[in-house]
């Protein structure tokens, strides 16, 4: 194979996807023969969900690892380096729009927000454009925008992507404008400023298709478990369980109130993009409303303690809380805006 | 004798960085010196960006994820 891919890398990849759509196109049909095959009344609940279960997990295991896949190929374009370069030195408004699209394809990990941020301050970067980098990359990330796609439709996964970027770009917007650079932990602001280089990129088709198979496997190979989970419960209960509890609690005859305490229940939870959607999934299955579920799945991954306590040691606790407090205000609002049209 | 250090806040990444070359130092019977930095101040003062990060003989030489077998095994 690997040989093969050395040879031909644009023959492999177009194999590889037409694999991948026959694959893909198969599964429904073969989801209805595999639960044929048991011994199962045909239209009654156990039969409806588990027809569901054997349709949905290939599903979205193949879509994710389609997705990360390609993602895995462009994130090998746009190193955190190049990223900085491309971010160096630019106004504000433009800045804060371009480093929150950067955010989308930059691979980014929760923990290398530290060294990200004082790299980027470093180098020259505004305050504002760094923070709108650092609100969309954990937030707006391909895993999130494709689970959310595959089980809930692509409506839901645009909203999603739309609105995140809003509050990345707008926060980020914000926190320039305060002129917060003073709130710098003083090291931080006494490091001696670097130019943004980037060495030149000498990657082969060949190694970014190899760099896009390493992300599958580390990507894939950690949220399956999350996946299944969610679908097992999606699945389970189908039609079973009550809508009562959660409705009242975070549906739409909830009132105001249920939007900022998402907000308050999600942020000491942290969990990653693919971990909090089993725990959406049940949300939604038991009647809540979609906006305040949406509120609670972004500040969970935004705005998370244990990434505090880290940013504590670059910046001042004023910047901190001005941070958390814009971009808490900003799920609010969407929450709110969400409620009120869907 | 070699001196390798990985840089990183703490992350599952950076555990399995250590780990992993701790591994195949031994499996190969290379002689290294293995230290972990988690110090913020420490870590930016290599210029890396995105973590775990390891230095090889204090020259930086990944960043960024975790390195395959084959770069590990280019180190030792």
């Amino acid at each position: 194979m690997k040989k093969l891919i050395q040879s031909s890398p644009r023959g492999f990849l177009l194999v590889a996807a037409m694999l991948w759509f026959g694959l893909y196109k198969t599964l429904e049909p073969f989801s209805h023969v595999l639960v044929k095959a048991l011994p199962l009344e045909p239209g009654s609940h156990a039969y409806n969900s588990l027809q569901f279960f054997f349709y949905d997990t290939p599903k979205v295991l193949l879509l994710l690892a389609g997705v990360v896949m390609v993602m895995g190929m462009i994130n090998s374009y746009f190193t955190p380096e190049r990223t900085r370069a491309l971010l160096a030195g630019r106004r504000e408004g433009v800045g804060n729009i371009m480093a929150s699209l950067l955010g989308i394809v930059t691979p980014f990990c929760s923990c290398s927000a530290v060294p990200l941020f004082i790299g980027f301050v470093q180098a020259g970067v505004p305050l504002g454009v760094t923070f709108s980098f650092l609100i969309s990359a954990p937030m707006v990330n391909e895993i999130a925008l494709t689970l959310l796609f595959a089980l809930f439709g692509w409506k839901i996964a645009a909203l999603y992507l739309g609105l995140g970027l809003t509050i990345a770009i707008l926060s980020g917007y914000i926190i320039g404008r305060l002129k917060m650079e003073a709130h710098l932990e003083d090291w931080v602001r006494n490091m001696p400023a670097v130019a943004a280089t980037v060495e030149g990129d000498t990657l082969s088709l060949t190694d970014r298709i190899d760099a896009g198979f390493a992300s599958v496997r580390e990507i894939v190979g950690k949220v399956w478990p999350y996946v299944l989970a969610g679908i097992a419960i999606g699945a389970g209960i189908h039609g079973y369980v009550p809508q009562d509890f959660m409705a009242s609690l975070m549906g739409k005859e909830a009132g105001w109130w249920s939007v900022p305490v998402s907000v308050l229940i999600g942020v000491p939870m942290y969990t990653n993009a693919a971990g909090i959607i089993p725990i959406v999934e049940a949300l939604l299955a038991k009647g809540a409303s979609l906006g305040t579920v949406l509120v609670f799945m972004m500040s969970v991954i935004a705005l998370s303690l244990p990434e505090m306590v880290i940013l504590r040691k670059v910046l001042k606790l004023r910047l901190i809380a001005v941070f958390v407090g814009v971009v808490a205000t900003g799920i609010m609002l969407v929450g709110f805006i969400f409620n009120a049209v869907v | 004798m070699k001196n390798i250090k990985v840089l990183g806040t703490g992350c599952a990444n950076c555990k399995t960085t250590l780990k992993l070359i701790e591994e195949m130092a031994r499996e190969k019977g290379a002689e290294i010196q293995l230290e972990k930095i988690e110090d913020i101040q420490a870590i930016m003062g290599y210029g890396v960006m995105s973590t775990p990060g390891v230095v090889l003989d204090g020259k930086v030489v990944h960043a960024g994820g975790v390195p395959s077998r084959d770069k590990v095994a280019g180190w030792l």
